[in-house]
């Protein structure tokens, strides 16, 4: 069973439809009541740091999720603030997040008018180590990514790809069972079902 | 390597996909959920949908639609057409939709630009402008599907929709509208260069080349109407996309 936090951000809808395109049974739960060993959850996001640690402290969902990914291991994916949100701090809101990982968010800084802010579009990935939820990637897979924000890691070994908008970003790590892509899977056609499809199936 | 979108706009009306050229005489096109299948099928980068007569109807693009859209777009899509409440957004946005479209709502109630950009984030929100070429080489903003002129000077309101928090600006050309001969490069330019949003440009696309002069001219994406419907030198109905070969060879 996946699991899809709700948390009041993110379109909980969008990634319900993409599991069921790809035939995987998952709910949307906020409680998160009924978890069984080898459920997997999914941290969407889309929308500001501050409120989204805020909402997941107003839901009780702090403790609750340490327990059930740092303690239990189950697999988690991080979608876009869902992937942030797992990091140490944020320059958007100055506040701290769920501290699994070491890195900690930026806003975007260009020396160029060329750029704009969000990075708003499709991008490729520079993978930068084996991950299975790259498995039978073609070369040129694409993902809809929308931010101003960007993933700036401290461990360096758990950057499983980079992009690049006027700078070299992370755009996903995986970190035994914690997983974070900065991109929309959801909206993100068949690479982005097929990346659903791995993380849901290793 | 980041791209730049490429992004089909549907105009409904009454349920239907139209095509108008200078914003008027709207031609029936087909059923609009059937072309999202098709641009879904061809990995169309982004939808735009906008609803023609939700305004002057003074109601909101009809949400049982926006969640048919939901279930077929597996890549982003914005519905716009009279959105003129929080509430109404919120509705699109559990329905599936990444962004919503203002244009006349937010000419009459600048303040709903700022709201829904706080509630929502600017990412969400997508103000919509139209104008028209005046005598003098100036632009005139339209509301009201193109119906209404207002006294609105155009870089002071692109500066003040970028200040209340849109996320994203769509330039409509209701000149270039319809006609496939390119879009209004100095438009684009005087624009773009004093944005730091991303800017959508929309109208007058008929061929590859002219994507490739918009993005040169500092759009940050590429919309069209009549390039993606239309086939041929006698518009026969075809809803399509180009391939990746295609897009490739544009932004090479």
């Amino acid at each position: 069973m996946i699991i899809i936090i709700d948390y009041g951000l993110g379109n909980l809808g969008s990634i319900s439809k993409a599991l069921d395109r790809i035939g995987y049974e998952n709910r949307i739960s906020r409680n998160l009541k009924n978890i069984n060993p080898g459920d997997k959850f999914i941290l969407p996001g889309v929308g500001h740091f501050e409120k989204g640690i805020k909402n997941l402290s107003k839901f009780n969902l702090i403790n609750k999720l340490n327990d059930f990914v740092l303690i239990k291991k189950h697999s988690i994916l991080g979608i876009c603030l869902g992937m942030q949100l797992m990091t140490n701090f944020s320059e958007e809101g100055n506040c701290n997040g769920l501290g699994w990982v070491d890195a900690s968010v930026k806003r975007f800084v260009f020396n160029s008018t060329n750029f704009k802010l969000p990075h708003m579009g499709w991008n490729s990935l520079n993978i930068k180590k084996n991950d299975s939820l790259f498995l039978r990637f073609d070369l040129d897979e694409r993902f809809y990514f929308v931010h101003s924000y960007y993933v700036d890691c401290n461990e360096k070994n758990i950057i499983s790809s980079t992009s690049n908008y006027y700078l070299e970003f992370c755009s996903s790590f995986s970190k035994e069972n914690i997983h974070g892509v900065q991109f929309h899977p959801e909206k993100s056609h068949d690479s982005g079902l097929r990346l659903l499809r791995n993380f849901l199936e290793t | 390597m980041f791209r730049p979108r490429i992004i089909p706009i549907l105009l409904l009306q009454d349920s239907g996909l139209v095509k108008t050229k200078n914003f008027a005489k709207p031609r029936y096109i087909g059923d609009p959920i059937n072309s999202v299948k098709i641009l879904n099928d061809l990995k169309a980068d982004e939808l735009i949908f906008l609803d023609i007569n939700a305004s002057k109807k003074k109601q909101c693009m009809d949400i049982d639609f926006i969640k048919n859209i939901g279930d077929e777009a597996f890549m982003p899509f914005s519905v716009g057409g009279g959105f003129s409440r929080i509430e109404q957004m919120k509705a699109a946005f559990r329905n599936g939709a990444e962004k919503v479209v203002i244009n006349t709502e937010a000419i009459n109630n600048p303040n709903l630009i700022f709201e829904a950009s706080n509630y929502f984030g600017s990412q969400s929100i997508v103000v919509s402008i139209d104008v028209r070429k005046t005598f003098f080489r100036g632009y005139k903003i339209y509301k009201n599907s193109g119906k209404v002129k207002t006294n609105l000077n155009l870089f002071n309101w692109c500066r003040e929709v970028e200040e209340l928090g849109a996320g994203e600006i769509l330039l409509n050309s209701i000149d270039r509208d319809g006609m496939m001969d390119g879009y209004d490069l100095d438009l684009i330019k005087k624009i773009s260069s004093n944005l730091s949003i991303p800017l959508v440009a929309a109208g007058g696309a008929g061929m590859l080349s002219h994507f490739k002069e918009a993005i040169e001219a500092g759009a940050h994406a590429v919309s069209a109407g009549s390039f993606f419907v239309y086939h041929g030198p006698r518009n026969a109905v075809l809803v399509n996309y180009p391939n990746l070969e295609e897009l490739q060879e544009v932004f090479r």
